[in-house]
């Protein structure tokens, strides 16, 4: 019986030095790190609402909580969305508002963030989001840091660079990030993506295709005629 | 005695492996070492969390239970003693339904394989087997 005691343990014993290991938090920065940062609000923060799609006439809201190293969320983007936007956000029938939702177990998700808040200073927001998403397998879930790999995106899609490195090292978009994170979590939000239509809350299992925001639409304009 | 043994050892194993998926769905550990398994696009899939709670978390409470109940067993008052290995059991045929449900949303839903949760699927598997195994070869009363 002593060793059956020994052998557990031991057992608890590797399993808890494991996870240990595995928890030490690195040596990023602010924007790097996965836990929220500590970051003052500006009245600006607060009043700032997400980036928008679509008409304002639009029958129907759909807002996005999204993580941009969410595969998931990534997959949607590059597969889903460009649909939802041809049809349904460019006909004015749907109006998109893209909220951020950075996961704690994610490393870069907040350097992504900022990296779209700093293109929407330019008017290149959904651009960015665009690419952003679609290169998501050369940078998420890696351990090598982004910052030059988005320069790189941000380059592309015809982006000030002085203004991108600026507004990047100033990291003034922090504290909006992190409102707009604690906006969902008021809400309930509890993985990514999570999508309210009109703000009610939909089921992403039922929702993570263009067809299914097709029938919402229908079905939401028709109601309001 | 040898059966409780062997559950308690497997429950524990069952329980690094929910503690382990459950920490980084919180955000205490970082990225998921998965080989060429799927196991960020499963674990932030629609499916990886059930009444907004992670699903590796139920993961935690069960494996916990059947190691506190393995444990009990095996304390001299209660070697005799046919609950345990019942209430072992029914808590590992719970487990391997719950996980059977998890593995066919995996594979047909998702199409993506978490090797995590196929140690976790192989470790509550075993568990059944065992559990099952010596409730029929319990002595009638």
């Amino acid at each position: 019986m002593k060793r059956f005691y020994a052998l557990l343990g031991a057992m608890a014993a590797v399993a808890a030095f494991l996870i240990w290991k595995s928890s030490r938090p690195g040596a990023a920065g602010a924007l790097s790190s996965a836990s929220a940062p500590p970051v003052s609000f500006t009245a600006a923060d607060s009043a700032f609402r997400g980036y928008v799609l679509g008409s304002d006439s639009a029958p129907v809201e759909v807002v996005e909580y999204a993580d941009f190293e969410c595969p998931w969320c990534g997959q949607f983007g590059v597969v889903q969305f460009p649909e939802i936007r041809q049809q349904l956000i460019a006909t004015g029938r749907l109006r998109w508002r893209f909220r951020d939702f950075p996961l704690p177990g994610h490393q870069w998700s907040r350097l992504a963030s900022h990296a779209i808040a700093c293109a929407n200073e330019q008017g290149k927001v959904w651009e960015a989001i665009d690419v952003v998403f679609a290169r998501s397998s050369s940078w998420a879930q890696q351990n090598k840091n982004p910052t030059g790999l988005f320069r790189d995106l941000m380059r592309g899609i015809g982006l000030d660079m002085g203004r991108y490195g600026d507004c990047m090292d100033t990291q003034r978009y922090a504290g909006r990030i992190e409102l707009s994170r604690l906006e969902g979590l008021a809400r309930n939000v509890a993985g990514t993506p999570t999508f309210f239509a009109n703000g009610v809350e939909l089921d992403t299992r039922r929702y993570g295709n263009s067809d299914a925001f097709k029938a919402l639409v229908d079905s939401l304009t028709e109601v309001r005629r | 005695m040898r059966h409780r043994q062997a559950i308690a050892v497997l429950a524990l194993a069952g329980l690094g492996i929910a503690l382990y998926l459950w920490l980084h769905k919180i955000g205490v550990i970082g990225d998921l070492r998965c080989g060429t398994g799927d196991c960020e696009y499963v674990q932030t899939s629609p499916y990886g969390a059930l009444f907004g709670v992670p699903v590796a978390f139920y993961g935690v409470v069960g494996y916990a239970a059947m190691l506190a109940v393995a444990l009990a067993g095996l304390q001299p008052a209660s070697l005799g003693r046919r609950w345990p290995t019942r209430l072992l059991a029914a808590l590992a045929v719970g487990g391997f339904l719950f996980t059977f449900y998890l593995t066919y949303v995996e594979v047909f839903v998702l199409h993506a394989i978490c090797r995590w949760c196929v140690g976790s699927a192989a470790v509550i598997t075993a568990i059944t087997i065992v559990a099952v195994s010596a409730v029929r070869r319990e002595p009638p009363p």
